[in-house]
């Protein structure tokens, strides 16, 4: 007999396996109903408290605050989205004051040593945040893929003021993401950390030592 | 190099608890660990109804597991749909031949992994040296376990067990890093060394955290990124899981997730929540090319067919349960001699190994209940324990024991203990004489009682009874009346 | 799945007082006790003279049959329809909360219910159904309070005995640090694994002895004969009581009833 069959079989023979059918009652996921600015602030402390980094930056002037993060940390090259408009902006910004920009722009086997070990930092977009959790929702593609957030040790996150959910249910219900899942879907709440060493923390263990965050309001 | 203990090991419980409660640095490591887990577990839930959102849990799972069989072939469906390939496994044995017959397909000899408490329940890594697949762990904490030829002491921090001074001394034998106390020195050349093994995988192991029927999604918890590095660098990735971890939506997810972290390490969220639903698409510039997930029975679906022991199967392993035992706390992971040490491991571990191997796990317990009282999916651990513990001595001919391996602990001589307790206290006259007796000639009381004594002076008995002072309490009153 | 919120009773004429075998023959004075406490409450006190054991010892180790069979022996003695009350939140727990269990499928299972269901702990009892209002004749004192796993969880009466002690205007209750961990007795665990048993029981008269307090009180006996003798095997300055013997003598203004001598005598 098939594993499978065997498997759904011996589930199948079990009694007494009937559910209550009244409806899951979700009221206890809820939570008080935040203003968009007490959102942000949830957002801020929660993601601060696990060591990220948040810049509230007006729309107008991101470019600015990013070049001065980025000098801050002699930053030589930013790996950058190219179709997306925050990438769009940033090539077409004429700045001087910017890393050399960087673009994924072929398959991962072409370039993943040059991407392991040359890129200082990465900047992606975001679908949005979560203030209870302090999270950012990714969901990468072909212009972010998926190790842009992953592997430079700095990854940079744009975020909209507007695009902030009190919760992950609340978030995962309004963008409807039951109707369809993209192959790779990303909470981010912070650095790459491990308490593996006797509980210590360390950051950048495997991903990014740093998460900055900017909030364009 | 991450060999489960032979079964006869795990019938070493009590000389690995002498040696571990005699061992003060276990004893510290483990206390400290579980004093800050407990503290940061409680401040996480500060702002939450804890008993409204256990209850949602658990009717999560419930539910979920009132659905299995029916949620798993509509998971199976949808991951195909998305690309994703689906293998059946009854055992670990099973599992590991799928899983290498995989790698073999693809000519694959470098196996890189994430963390994975089935991988290890199937011994995984073990299997694989031995058909020649290179496999190494990636979590910070795993690879510290394999390192020193051990298995993880928790299901959530493996190495919790080892102290700096230890982890820098191995480091040191068996990768040439430079001795230091340095947290994050440490960190970083495992970073390094681990960066290079990514790139030259072949395939990457990962388990799962919950399974999204209505999407084929695969979740994975982790605060890394060995996880995101596992399933997303090297070109194949295998998902192994047990068949208990399908949920039927993603509102479901959220929930559980919202559990899982904070009852886990007291965090609001991991940092990151790794949502898979896909090899990569023509359109896409890395992710894996193909995608496996191995849905891994062992025991679960026998599990299954008894509806109080099928609450086991709620665990969505954070590791709560552990974190409060006071048992655990004491003796540690490695005590148990089983993947799943702790509450969860004493009732899910006799039906992975049988009870006659797993016999002293169940009543390693005080029954104090602190595991049950934080399990973010109410599995009523205590109750279990005692189940267990009925079925390890065929207690009970109203409900006959049912759990492979029960019986084992039956000793005659116990048998006919409890049979003149039982004769001496289901009669209330003879009981009164018994104890009548007891008091009169307490005196002959000895006062070395064994392992009681060891420990405690011996308690005294009375001069009466409350029986007796109670009758003769009722005489002198009608006397005076 | 929430534990249903207790609805206690009003404060019934008599109840039915189920001793438990450790107070009857190790801690009668605590027994004694309880029924003082109550009869002074104003309630009569029925002690059905062929009460037993609650059958828990065989429970936990697995011998249902056997623990069927005791606990078979106590459901007839409470057939007029008075709340059962227990100085033991651990028998109390076994009665309330594994009765119904332990009897199902069997002709006593609606017995079995309706017995579970009256079932109460002392204390819990004394506050909350006599609402009881204690007058401290005591002279000052501080003590430290061990709460029962059993009584804290299956019960859910951790706030009780502090609430009692705290009408004792002259007792000073302090609190060890983790309060809510086990004491390491667990019935017939103590024997069977005694180094874990010891480690937990010395861990807990360390924060015990930690707290200044020389004296302390449980709801349980088994803690008590656990906390008790080990401090007493250590030669730790550190003395239990059960609560209701506590309560009591803080009232009444000395030890009731039972002479010293008894706990006094060394075997």
């Amino acid at each position: 007999m098939n594993a499978r069959k065997q498997i759904l079989d011996r589930l199948r023979a079990a009694t007494d396996t009937a559910a209550e059918a009244t409806p899951l009652d979700f009221t206890s996921m809820e939570r008080p109903p935040w203003s968009q600015e007490e959102c942000l602030q949830r957002f801020e402390q929660t993601l601060e408290s696990v060591h990220g980094e948040v810049h509230r930056v007006d729309r107008a002037h991101w470019l600015l605050r990013l070049a001065e993060i980025l000098q801050a940390r002699k930053v030589r090259n930013l790996l950058a989205p190219v179709e997306h408009p925050l990438g769009q902006a940033l090539r077409q910004s004429g700045r001087d004051d910017l890393p050399t920009l960087l673009a994924y722009d072929q398959v991962i086997e072409a370039w993943q040593p040059s991407l392991f070990n040359d890129v200082d930092a990465s900047l992606t977009s975001t679908l949005g945040g979560i203030a209870e959790t302090g999270s950012l929702i990714l969901w990468p593609t072909r212009d972010e893929p998926r190790l842009m957030s992953l592997v430079p040790p700095i990854h940079i996150a744009v975020l909209d003021a507007d695009q902030l959910y009190s919760t992950f249910l609340d978030a995962l219900r309004q963008q409807g993401w039951s109707a369809g899942m993209p192959t790779n879907a990303l909470l981010i709440s912070g650095p790459s950390k491990t308490a593996d060493i006797e509980q210590t923390l360390a950051y950048g263990v495997h991903g990014p030592r740093e998460l900055i965050v900017l909030v364009l309001g | 190099m991450t060999a489960q203990p032979p079964p006869s090991d795990v019938e070493q419980f009590h000389p690995r608890a002498r040696a571990a409660l005699s061992d003060p640095q276990v004893r510290q490591n483990f206390r400290r660990a579980m004093d800050g887990l407990m503290a940061k577990r409680k401040a996480a839930f500060a702002d939450w109804d804890l008993d409204a959102l256990r209850d949602l849990g658990a009717a999560v799972r419930q539910r979920a597991l009132a659905e299995l069989p029916n949620l798993l072939e509509q998971l199976e469906q949808q991951l195909q749909a998305n690309g994703i390939q689906v293998h059946w496994a009854v055992d670990g044995d099973h599992a590991c031949r799928i899983v290498t017959d995989i790698c073999r397909a693809r000519d694959a000899r470098r196996v890189i992994k994430g963390k994975s408490m089935v991988s290890e329940e199937m011994e995984l890594n073990h299997y694989l040296e031995q058909h020649g697949i290179e496999a190494l762990e990636s979590d910070l904490g795993e690879y510290i376990v394999q390192l020193a030829e051990e298995t993880p002491s928790h299901i959530i921090m493996p190495a919790i067990h080892k102290n700096t001074d230890e982890i820098s001394e191995l480091l040191h034998d068996k990768t040439g890093t430079r001795r230091s106390h340095d947290v994050e020195y440490l960190t970083a050349s495992a970073r390094q060394q681990l960066r290079e093994k990514f790139m030259q995988a072949d395939v990457g192991i990962s388990g799962v955290n919950f399974a999204v029927a209505s999407t084929g999604t695969l979740c994975l918890v982790e605060n890394e990124g060995n996880g995101r590095m596992t399933t997303t660098v090297p070109p194949c990735h295998i998902a192994v899981t047990g068949i208990e971890k399908v949920v039927p939506g993603l509102d479901e997810v959220a929930v559980l997730l919202a559990l899982l972290t904070r009852s886990a390490t007291g965090q609001h969220i991991t940092t990151y929540f790794n949502m898979i639903s896909g090899p990569r698409q023509p359109d896409e510039l890395d992710g894996p090319e193909e995608v496996h997930v191995v849905l891994v029975d062992n025991g679960r679906a026998t599990l299954y067919q008894d509806p109080e022991l099928r609450d086991t199967l709620r665990c969505i392993r954070c590791g709560a349960c552990m974190n409060h035992c006071p048992v655990y706390t004491r003796v540690g992971g490695h005590t148990y001699g089983t993947t799943y040490p702790g509450p969860i491991g004493k009732i899910l571990m006799p039906h992975l190994l049988g009870l006659a191997s797993t016999r002293h796990l169940p009543s390693a317990s005080s029954l104090c209940g602190a595991c049950g009282e934080v399990c973010p999916v109410r599995i009523p651990i205590p109750d279990l324990l005692v189940r267990l513990r009925r079925e390890a001595v065929d207690g009970d001919r109203l409900h006959p024991s049912r759990v492979a391996g029960h019986g084992s602990k039956r000793n005659p001589v116990e048998a006919v203990a409890w049979r003149s307790w039982r004769w001496l206290h289901s009669n209330g006259g003879r009981y009164r004489l018994g104890t009548a007796l007891a008091t009169r000639f307490r005196r002959l009381q000895p006062a070395n009682l064994g392992a009681w004594t060891q420990y405690r002076t011996a308690p005294r008995l009375a001069s009466r009874s409350l029986h007796q002072w109670v009758r003769q309490r009722s005489k002198q009153e009608s006397d005076e009346s | 799945m929430t534990e249903p919120v207790k609805v206690y009773p009003a404060k019934p004429q008599k109840v039915y007082f189920f001793g438990t075998c450790l107070v009857d023959l190790f801690f009668p004075d605590a027994g004694m006790a309880g029924i003082q406490l109550l009869e002074r409450e104003g309630i009569e006190v029925l002690f059905p003279q062929a009460q037993t054991c609650c059958g828990q010892p065989a429970y936990t180790s697995g011998y249902h049959d056997d623990a069927r069979a005791v606990a078979a022996a106590q459901l007839p003695l409470f057939d007029e329809p008075w709340p059962i009350v227990v100085p033991s939140g651990s028998c109390a727990g076994m009665m309330r909360q594994h009765y119904p269990a332990l009897f199902q499928d069997t002709p006593q299972q609606a017995l079995a219910n309706e017995v579970a269901a009256r079932v109460w702990e002392l204390t819990d009892f004394l506050l909350n159904v006599c609402h009881i209002k204690l007058r401290d004749q005591g002279e000052p004192v501080t003590v430290a309070m061990h709460t029962s796993c059993s009584a804290r969880r299956e019960m859910g009466i951790a706030a009780v005995g502090p609430a009692l002690l705290g009408q004792l205007d002259k007792v000073t209750l302090v609190e060890q640090v983790r309060a809510e961990e086990c004491c390491g007795f667990g019935g017939t665990f103590a024997v069977r694994h005694p180094e874990i048993s010891g480690a937990m029981v010395n861990e807990k008269v360390s924060s015990l002895v930690d707290t200044g307090a020389r004296a302390f009180v449980t709801t349980d006996c088994g803690c008590l004969m656990n906390i008790d003798g080990h401090a007493e095997k250590e030669q730790q300055p550190l003395r239990g009581q059960h609560i209701l013997s506590f309560l009591w003598q803080r009232t009444q203004g000395g030890p009731g009833g039972q002479d010293r001598e008894d706990r006094e005598v060394t075997p």
